[in-house]
């Protein structure tokens, strides 16, 4: 019980600030990808900071509502994962998050935060299934829902189910609105409608939306991270390659439509977890 | 102390809005030319969000004429304090060549506060950049910052 509320305690805190800094380096590869210099690494908790010292500025209440739950979703689900509760309670918690952002978005009429939300709906429809289905092959080499369960395992999961690592890994772009998925939101100088879903929230609201995008860095990389829950150190080495891999990906990708990213992010996740399935019985 | 934080991600977090006045668009050239690799203005924490409602600087070029003037005044008032506005070119600034056109309202500060004047025809990207540092030292100084 103790270090259930320690490693709840260390989601909390911890989480957001590993979040901040991978941010940060992937601001600073992202650079120098392009032959530029880059920002200093902590420049996101700066820009957090002066977001949080803004005025605050609402279309509506209940934006300001949506953003705090979007937030406080995000940091709960990491806790989840940490202390090795179950799978599909995170996706639950981390969904009811994400509609939370969308409804924010569409709490205002401005046509830029609407179209931003729709898409953003668009997005969680492409990316959620491709989570279940992970969730679910896990389960299948597990016998079990739960977090803790995958690490009691005696060999890694990407031995059993590699192919679902792919399908983890399309679904993680799509999460992160990396290119060539970044379709509601866009973190880079290419604007796509204005900021998209994000247009209007603003000030420490924003703020609370860049905090909650930090604990979901760290969920979604948790994720990747179950795949190696042998030993700490493959678990770290298949995490920063992976990422690196997402940021080699969304700087020599275009955007997508979003007809695209549902047909190949459905097609794909079916035909691999179908091939994945079928290796599983057979072995 | 979280004060003095805030304080010190405003000033290491200006994110920029570009609003075209009226402009022959050599200054929104230049302006854009911060943003290559060559100036790379990232490297202070300056982005180009493109939304009034993110940005803590407001950037006008060219001259503000009759019709245009409510669009800045709307962008302007849409930016959460605290906010500085530089006015980039010398149409920018006093309104240039135009100024005696009948159309013509004048410079940017007829209309909204200007923290900071950048002039050229068209302003180089250099100095579109020591303005916006001199209007972070401006803030510095409204904060009561001494470093």
């Amino acid at each position: 019980m103790i270090t259930k509320i320690l490693l709840a305690i260390l989601a909390l805190v911890a989480a957001p600030i590993l979040g901040a800094l991978i941010s940060g380096v992937d601001r600073r590869i992202t650079a120098w990808l392009q032959s530029r210099y880059g920002p200093p690494i902590l420049q996101p908790f700066y820009d957090v900071l002066k977001l949080l010292g803004k005025e605050p500025m609402v279309v509506n209440t209940w934006q300001a509502l949506c953003a705090y739950v979007y937030v406080a979703a995000a940091a709960l689900s990491v806790v989840l994962l940490f202390i090795g509760s179950d799978l599909l309670l995170i996706f639950f918690v981390l969904t009811v998050g994400a509609v939370f952002l969308v409804m924010g978005a569409l709490a205002s009429p401005s046509p830029y935060s609407q179209i931003g939300g729709q898409r953003e709906l668009l997005q969680m429809l492409a990316y959620e299934p491709l989570l279940i289905l992970v969730f679910a092959a896990i389960a299948m080499v597990t016998g079990s829902f739960k977090v803790s369960a995958v690490f009691e395992l005696s060999r890694p999961l990407l031995y059993d189910i590699p192919l679902m690592f792919i399908v983890l890994g399309y679904a993680l772009t799509i999460k992160l609105r990396k290119s060539p998925f970044d379709i509601s939101a866009c973190h880079h100088a290419h604007q796509e409608l204005v900021r998209g879903v994000y247009t209007e929230y603003s000030g420490p609201y924003l703020a609370m939306i860049e905090i909650a995008h930090w604990y979901e860095v760290i969920l979604v990389l948790g994720f990747c991270g179950l795949f190696w829950s042998t030993s700490v150190v493959g678990m770290v080495v298949l995490v920063a390659l992976t990422y690196l891999a997402e940021i080699i990906v969304d700087n020599v990708t275009a955007r997508l439509t979003w007809r695209w990213m549902l047909k190949s992010a459905v097609g794909m996740g079916v035909v691999l977890t179908l091939i994945n399935m079928i290796w599983l019985y057979a072995q | 102390m979280l004060g003095n934080l805030i304080n010190q991600g405003r000033i290491k977090s200006p994110w920029v809005v570009h609003f075209d006045c009226g402009s022959c668009n050599g200054c929104d050239i230049e302006v854009l030319a911060c943003l290559t690799p060559l100036y790379d203005i990232e490297r202070f924490g300056i982005i180009n969000i493109g939304n009034p409602k993110h940005a803590d600087v407001l950037l006008v070029t060219g001259t503000v004429n009759q019709r245009n003037k409510h669009v800045l005044k709307n962008i302007y008032d849409q930016m959460p304090g605290p906010k500085a506005v530089i006015a980039i070119g010398a149409c920018g600034c006093t309104g240039g060549v135009f100024r005696e056109a009948y159309n013509v309202v004048g410079g940017v500060d007829k209309v909204i506060p200007v923290d900071v004047y950048v002039p050229g025809c068209p302003a180089r990207p250099e100095a579109i950049i020591d303005g916006v540092v001199a209007a972070l030292e401006k803030v510095k100084g409204l904060l009561g910052m001494t470093a």
